[in-house]
């Protein structure tokens, strides 16, 4: 172990070897996390809630916080208690069965707060619109201030929309929708 | 054995990929005591329109069979005296269908919670959803035991379900499971799709095992209309799948040793991870590859560009892959928390025909890219990784073994692709109903998948069964007599699918 200690000690990060695919991360990443400071003063905390989905959103939104994206850079965190977040991502399209513990998470937050709907699912229930076991789209269960479309989005695509997010005016009546 | 059982039963009807007979009440109960005795695996169960379907392997001869009993009665005997596994595949089947399962020991309700506005929506008259009683979890009575409620929201971010422990102290005495919340409706969803449509919702049954779904889906399809896909189709899915289940092993192995607080793996096998998503959006132009394996073939052709990208990642996979495998071997404090954790006896990995890293790692010698080899593996045959543990060790092992067999079968099949087409339109258009059934190996273990297609090809009934189904029960077993603290481990060490399970 202490040879690979070693190794990474000397090794450049890699956030910095890698520039292609994470075109733009670096300075949305940056322009967030004044955003963040200037919106709240502090870190920006994040609870997610599986509200259904397959699981495609939560993989994309987990590879956020690995070597490449590092999205704690940045001052953002993923919590484990909605008490200690601003922000609820939700994602799925919101099954009937999970409804309830959906809107009991959001109780729990303390304002000011937020609700970013992920995914086609969580924008407008995606394939699974129809079904007599989904309510649809997040927004028909919580306040949606930002919608994130893509099945599943990138960790790019979820960076720029908290980007938005942070930095956009108050929150207006309806949702934005980024794709 | 098989035929032996259904000597007395009606002809084999238009199913493909392996024969489905109808048979009588008697014939499933010898169903059932063939399947108490060992000598047969239940490798799903689903409910149909007057109908219970089920899928036998049969370990000694290595074939697959489906058997079909009327239910317009309402009523047919319980498979789950017999064998315990098809207790929740029955007590699904009733929820949707409505049909009762005589003798069931467990007839609570299952993927019901009661919050649906239909009661048995696939049945063919659903009548109005109702409130349901409250559920009643299963006893565990002594002095001073107590109570720990989870989920269905968890901590991290992973899928939701509810687990219920009963623990003496430190020491978990029982655990159950109770899932159901990311339940979508996606076979009745199914029902009256077009082959395309369809393919998308089979695309999204379980996101992690997005080719494993479409490639199932794919091939119960083709069963079906006798389609054979271009052979370069074929090798393509193959790689696209052997790709998907590298990016998830190594996500479970860095997982599994995060949970037991050594984070640095977790952050190694992530850049490891992102690397093989990163060659899968170059190779087939999304990281997951959602989407990319068709009914008829590939939705799109691998480029040499693409080829160099996966060359490149295997390149780099082999060169510091070794290392991480060196740690994982050498780290004393590691190995504490993993050896001799969440044991799965492998008598209870045969009787649940464990599918997958669980059953390999509890002795059981089954994966469907051998056992009952499908193209292209047919031709190109893996080694299978089995160990006899049983515990998170051996799990972790063999998604190790799996990843370096991946490597190496990637690269040889990547040298010797054939040219050609990589999807042909499906032409034919069935007279009658036609029914198809394949199983493949996803990275979590084998995807079972059934379809019947009627007029206008459209999907009269298809059902796609997770190997999560046989695996959720087992993770009970195996945490009993754990620490609680210990949970997160084995719970990673299973990685069982919530949304693949609830469907």
């Amino acid at each position: 172990m202490r040879r690979r200690l070693f190794k990474n000690l000397i090794t450049a990060p890699c956030t910095e070897a890698v520039s292609e695919p994470t075109d733009g991360f670096e300075a949305a990443g940056e322009e967030l996390r004044g955003a963040i400071a200037r919106r709240l003063g502090r870190s920006l905390a994040i609870r997610e809630v599986d509200a259904g989905s397959c699981n495609g959103c939560e993989l994309e939104i987990h590879a956020l916080s690995n070597a490449f994206y590092d999205i704690e850079r940045f001052g953002i965190r993923f919590v484990a208690s909605p008490r200690h977040a601003d922000v609820l991502l939700v994602t799925g399209p919101v099954t009937l069965n999970m409804r309830e513990a959906l809107e009991r998470t959001w109780a729990a937050m303390p304002a000011p707060k937020w609700v970013i709907a992920a995914g086609d699912c969580g924008a407008g229930c995606g394939v699974f619109a129809g079904s007599y076991a989904c309510v649809g789209a997040v927004s028909k269960v919580l306040p949606v201030d930002l919608v994130i479309r893509g099945c599943p989005p990138t960790p790019v695509q979820l960076l720029q929309g908290l980007l938005w997010l942070m930095s956009g005016a108050d929150n207006a009546a309806a949702p934005a929708v980024m794709s | 054995m098989l035929e032996a059982l259904f000597a007395d039963s009606g002809p084999d009807v238009a199913h493909r990929g392996w024969p489905r007979t109808p048979v009588g009440p008697d014939s499933w109960r010898a169903i059932g005591e063939a399947l108490r005795e060992g000598k047969l695996d239940l490798l799903g169960l689903w409910g149909d329109i007057g109908a219970v379907q089920c899928v036998l392997y049969e370990p000694a001869t290595r074939q697959i069979m489906s058997a079909s009993l009327d239910a317009r009665a309402g009523k047919v005997p319980s498979l789950a005296p017999f064998h315990p596994p098809a207790s929740r595949l029955e007590r699904s089947a009733s929820d949707l269908f409505g049909i009762e399962f005589t003798g069931l020991p467990d007839p609570r309700p299952w993927l019901d919670h009661g919050r649906w506005p239909v009661q048995h929506p696939l049945a063919e008259s659903p009548r109005p959803g109702a409130a349901l009683p409250p559920y009643r979890f299963l006893e565990a009575e002594g002095p001073s035991l107590h109570q720990i409620a989870v989920g269905p929201v968890h901590a991290g971010i992973i899928e939701p379900g509810h687990f219920r422990f009963t623990a003496s102290g430190e020491t978990i005495v029982r655990l159950e499971e109770r899932l159901g919340y990311t339940h979508k409706g996606i076979d009745r969803l199914l029902c009256g799709k077009s082959i395309e449509e369809a393919a998308r919702l089979a695309a999204r049954v379980s996101g992690d095992s997005t080719v494993a779904y479409s490639l199932v889906f794919a091939r119960a399809v083709e069963a079906a209309l006798e389609f054979d896909p271009p052979p370069r189709a074929l090798w393509l899915r193959a790689v696209m799948a052997e790709l998907e289940r590298i990016a998830n092993h190594l996500g479970d192995v860095g997982a599994v040793c995060n949970d037991a607080a050594f984070s640095m793996m977790h952050a190694e096998c992530g850049i490891l991870r992102e690397q093989t998503l990163r060659a899968c959006a170059t190779a087939f132009g999304h990281r997951l590859m959602m989407d990319c394996v068709v009914p008829g073939g590939v939705a799109v052709d691998l480029e040499p560009a693409g080829v160099a990208a996966i060359l490149s990642l295997t390149a780099s996979l082999r060169g510091q892959f070794p290392e991480l495998v060196e740690l994982y071997e050498n780290t004393a404090s590691l190995q504490d928390r993993t050896v001799g954790t969440g044991v799965v006896s492998s008598a209870l990995a045969a009787q649940f025909a464990a599918p997958g890293y669980v059953g390999r790692a509890s002795g059981r010698s089954f994966d469907a890219r051998i056992c009952v080899p499908y193209p292209p593996y047919d031709a190109a045959p893996l080694e299978i990784a089995v160990r006899s543990e049983g515990d998170v060790d051996a799990r972790v092992w063999v998604r190790i073994q799996e990843i370096q067999h991946s490597i190496g079968w990637l690269e040889r099949s990547l040298a010797t692709l054939p040219a050609g087409p990589v999807r042909s339109g499906i032409r034919a258009v069935p007279a009658t109903s036609v029914e198809g059934a394949a199983l493949v190996e996803g990275f979590r273990g084998d995807v079972l998948g059934y379809a019947r297609l009627g007029a206008g090809r459209r999907i009269e009934r298809c059902h796609l069964r997770d190997p999560s189904w046989l695996l959720w029960p087992l993770l009970e077993a195996a945490i009993e007599g754990n620490i609680v603290a210990d949970f997160p481990l084995c719970n990673k060490s299973f990685n069982c699918s919530y949304s693949g399970h609830d469907l």
